[in-house]
């Protein structure tokens, strides 16, 4: 089989970059429209599911080991001090204790661009100063108080305006405020020198917390010099490169392992803390060790979506956006790089004169990490409420504006043609799902006198391409049975049930012969399960592996039954001869011992085009205004992403981004005191996520049409796309509802309240 | 299965219940939950840590056919009583249809709170074999989903429900 090297462009994050791959053999022609599939494009219930439904399901929290040590951490109160100095030894008298791990006793251990797992200087309340290994968790929590340290506080600032003025405390050597992005298109402040209509405002967003239920953790056991780590991630191969590079021992002695996860929503991309002590303890230790966050701490220490203020100038010219400036300032906290609001302005709509800025704040918080569709949602909350503020000065239908600026074929950022662009289609299925004719300008009575209704619709830009390198393996047993290996992860998203129907439909097996499995790193490579980029990445490998499976079946029957390779095709799991139909068990049973071993590569996305999702929310609701609650009555979500593969586990993810962006715009909110620097709401009590009663009926629609430039399949990522647009669909129908606009989100009753009094 | 007794502490003292049908025999301090007790010495993982302080849901068990959180509950206050988890559900060649409905509904994308969420439905059904959607808002709305499977959840509950009566 022929190796060779590919380069390509492809984008994860919002964020281009280059990436090299090595890719084996061809790549296949892709499934066109009417290709007459069966598998690919129909409802699947989940593979998984029996073990899910029945407790079987054994997620990293469930593994407990025979002498299996538990960990806690000792955080710091402070949200800037130095540690002086650590006393353990009352905690290492606590019964129980088994080793007790700091700045002054720990290995080093490279992490994150430090040097140290506990760093001397810590940088906001709930900075690991602090491990404590025992023999239950309970010894561990309470030896944790028996810790002594002697810190010296430092001056901070845990507020993103705050950290913003000249005045305000250094946090950073460098400043606490960075440029991090900039963009221009036309000259935006010359337009707005002419312009007779332009509209400024400031948004602000809140820190939205993932909050997957299953904590931030890990597993460590040594056996002799090879570590295998169970983690609650992402990306095993990320952990794996993490525990490589703190520990320093090759790949052939880590095995990272991550069979059921329960959520993760960007937070959970690599090594933490928890799996480096894990593994350190575990060494010194000679036992498994476990480290698992409490929900406290993963309120605190485990990443966020980053707060932001924004700003928004627009002009129109005619009928037509002239122009735009989006200024946007995000609060990393003690994060390295920021999640650009810009993304949605720069690209999204065909605008003429753009100018956009990002930068990163630094403050003394915990550090931000990806959380689904980083800064898209919080820059599409501005710019989309920015485009209906223009369009009432306008006079205009914030429907009918938004169409003359989502026709164009290619992007307004590189130029390029784009592979399938499906907005004004997502826009047409919208307007007659959400009924939009009975929008008015001044929004309408609701269904009782205090009750204001509005319609509200916001329109959605991400990647989701996928890249290379990604691979698979699928191993046909002489049964007719087959095992799909790869090293990807099924995060919640249905990866298992969407690839094992990948498998059985180019194999030509049912699906519910297939075994998949997922998260070991002694699989071959898979990138994150992040970015929407799982299945467009891993699909069309695992398509190549089913192929050459399927090939090199063929030449086998061919030999069995002595028939040539030309005449035969498998089909449901039958070999299909002149209308002779024989179970593959049949076949390949004659030589009950032969495998038959197909393998795939990620071919690179095609050159010089361009590949987006595209989609738009539009939502119904109605405002109370005596008690400034939200009524979410209706939400339709219609998203382009090439081809459906599943349409139940699609619509699922559909629903759960239109209900996380519920939170974010209604509910969600980090709250932190600024004269302790330290978070108040860290629990599910004080952090609102939506229940199962904030849930209104949301429709989900497809375009479902193939992107046969994107790849193979067809299909791009959806991951992220339907939490996208939904906060400001649903802040562009309150403020159709009760005429006042709502900037800053969450949009609480309070907040409506507020600003309804001062009308 | 004998009469609670009266408990002191601080020592582990031993516990006899009924779990998924088979008496056990647990030596727990007083102060243990029923979660810590059914993860950690019975090896009943199905329902999970998430809170861990009566918020979320996720470590539902019906307690006498109740649904209690078994992260607020004592496991010495389930001495004498019948514990029932979400492993306990399926007979040996069928789900039960609660559980049958959430895989045919999608009912769940992680899949870390489902445990929880099914044994609320399967509280629901025992008292109450008609329920409303609002009767299952009311059954569920105890029990947090972070990944938005609320709408399947709804439907698998009433789908199972109508299963049931036929």
């Amino acid at each position: 089989m022929n190796i060779k090297v590919v380069r390509t462009t492809a984008e994860f994050e919002g964020e281009l970059a280059e990436t090299t791959a090595l890719v084996e053999g061809k790549d296949l022609v892709p499934w066109g429209g009417d290709d007459g599939l069966s598998i690919v494009g129909a409802r699947a219930t989940r593979v998984d599911g029996v073990a899910r439904v029945t407790g079987r399901a054994r997620y990293t929290q469930d593994l407990y080991f025979p002498g299996m040590l538990h960990v806690r951490m000792l955080r710091s109160p402070y949200p800037r001090a130095r540690v002086l100095a650590v006393d353990a030894s009352r905690a290492l008298a606590h019964p129980g204790v088994r080793g007790v791990l700091h700045r002054f006793n720990a290995p080093k251990a490279a992490f994150r661009g430090e040097e140290t797992i506990f760093r001397d200087e810590v940088r906001f309340a709930g900075d690991e100063v602090a491990a404590v290994a025992a023999d239950s968790e309970e010894h561990a929590a309470d030896a944790v108080r028996l810790i002594d340290v002697e810190y010296e506080v430092l001056p901070f600032v845990a507020d993103l305006e705050e950290a913003m003025r000249d005045d305000a405390v250094r946090v950073d050597a460098k400043g606490n405020v960075s440029e991090s992005g900039t963009f221009d298109r036309g000259d935006a402040r010359r337009a707005f020198a002419g312009a007779k209509i332009v509209v400024e405002a400031i948004y602000r967003t809140s820190t939205q917390i993932h909050n997957s239920f299953e904590t931030h953790g890990a597993v460590a056991r040594w056996d002799g010099d090879e570590l295998t780590v169970w983690e609650s991630t992402q990306h095993v191969f990320g952990v794996r490169a993490g525990l490589q590079a703190a520990l320093k021992i090759p790949y052939r002695d880590i095995r990272v392992l991550c069979d059921y996860m329960g959520g993760g929503f960007g937070s959970k991309g690599g090594a933490g803390k928890y799996t480096i002590v894990a593994a350190m303890f575990a060494r010194q230790l000679g036992t498994p060790v476990r480290c698992f966050l409490t929900r406290d701490e993963e309120n605190l220490a485990a990443g966020n979506r980053s707060a932001t203020y924004q700003t928004v100038k627009i002009s129109a010219r005619g009928k037509k956006i002239d122009a735009i400036e989006h200024l946007s300032w995000s609060n990393s906290g003690q994060g390295r790089w920021v999640a650009d609001p810009t993304g949605p302005t720069k690209g999204l709509y065909d605008i003429p004169n753009v100018r956009t800025r990002s930068y990163k704040v630094v403050t003394s918080l915990g550090a931000l990490s990806s959380f689904r569709a980083p800064g898209y949602v919080e820059g599409t909350f501005a710019l989309d409420q920015a485009i209906d503020e223009l369009a009432d000065r306008m006079g205009e239908d914030p429907l009918a504006l938004r169409r003359r600026h989502a026709a164009r074929q290619s992007d307004p950022v590189t130029g390029q043609r784009y592979s399938l662009k499906r907005l004004l289609r997502c826009y047409d299925i919208g307007e007659k799902e959400i009924e939009w004719q009975h929008r008015k300008p001044e929004g309408t009575r609701g269904s009782a006198p205090h009750r204001r209704r509005g319609y509200g619709m916001a329109s959605q830009l991400w990647g989701g391409s996928g890249l290379p390198p990604a691979y698979a393996t699928v191993h046909l047993n002489p049964d007719g049975t087959a095992v799909l290996r790869c090293g990807t992860q099924d995060i919640g998203t249905g990866t298992r049930t969407v690839l094992a129907q990948i498998l059985a439909e180019e194999l030509g097996i049912d699906v519910g012969d297939v075994r998949v499995e997922l998260g070991d790193t002694n699989s071959q490579y898979s990138p994150i399960s992040a970015g929407s980029l799982t299945v467009s990445s891993v699909g069309p490998a695992v398509r190549l592996a089913a192929r050459d499976a399927r090939m090199q079946l063929l030449e086998a029957a061919s030999g069995l039954l002595e028939v040539g390779a030309s005449e035969l095709r498998v089909e449901g799991g039958k070999i299909v001869s002149k209308g002779r139909r024989v179970p593959l068990g049949e076949v390949l049973g004659q030589v009950d011992n032969y495998t038959v071993i197909g393998k795939g590569s990620r071919f690179p996305n095609p050159e010089g085009l361009s590949l987006k999702t595209f989609g738009a929310h539009f939502a119904q609701v109605e405002v109370d205004i005596r008690t400034g609650e939200v009524f979410v009555e209706h939400v339709v979500a219609v998203h382009d992403i090439g081809r459906v593969i599943n349409p139940l586990t699609a619509a699922s993810q559909v629903e759960g981004g239109v209900i996380q962006g519920l939170g974010f715009v209604l509910s969600e909110e980090r709250v932190v005191d600024r004269p302790t620097g330290r978070v108040v709401n860290g629990n599910l009590e004080g952090y609102k996520i939506p229940t199962v009663r904030d849930t209104p009926k949301i429709t989900v629609r497809f375009v479902d049409e193939p992107d046969t430039r994107a790849n193979n399949i067809g299909a791009k990522g959806l991951g992220e796309p339907p939490i996208i647009p939904l906060p400001a669909a649903i802040a562009n129908a309150i403020a159709n509802a009760i005429g006042v606009r709502m900037r800053t989100a969450p949009i609480t009753r309070q907040r409506i309240l507020d600003a309804l009094s001062l009308q | 299965m004998p009469k609670a007794p009266q408990y002191v502490g601080p020592g582990a003292v031993d516990v006899q219940l009924e779990v998924n049908r088979d008496r056990v025999s647990v030596h727990v301090p007083p102060h243990r939950t029923l979660l810590d007790t059914l993860r950690e010495t019975l090896g009943l993982t199905g329902a999970k840590r998430v809170c861990d302080e009566g918020t979320c849901g996720a470590c539902t068990v019906l307690l006498d056919g109740e649904p209690v959180y078994s992260c607020m509950t004592l496991a010495v206050a389930c001495a004498g009583r019948c514990v029932e988890t979400v492993e306990g559900l399926a007979s040996e060649n069928a789900l039960h249809p609660v559980q049958q409905a959430f895989i045919d509904n999608d009912a769940f994308q992680c899949g870390f709170c489902t445990p929880g969420q099914i044994m609320s439905c399967v509280g629901l059904l025992r008292h109450n074999a008609s329920p409303t959607s609002e009767d299952v808002l009311r059954a569920v709305s105890g029990n947090l989903c972070r990944c938005g499977a609320y709408p399947n959840i709804v439907a698998a509950a009433l789908a199972a429900a109508k299963k049931q009566r036929r």
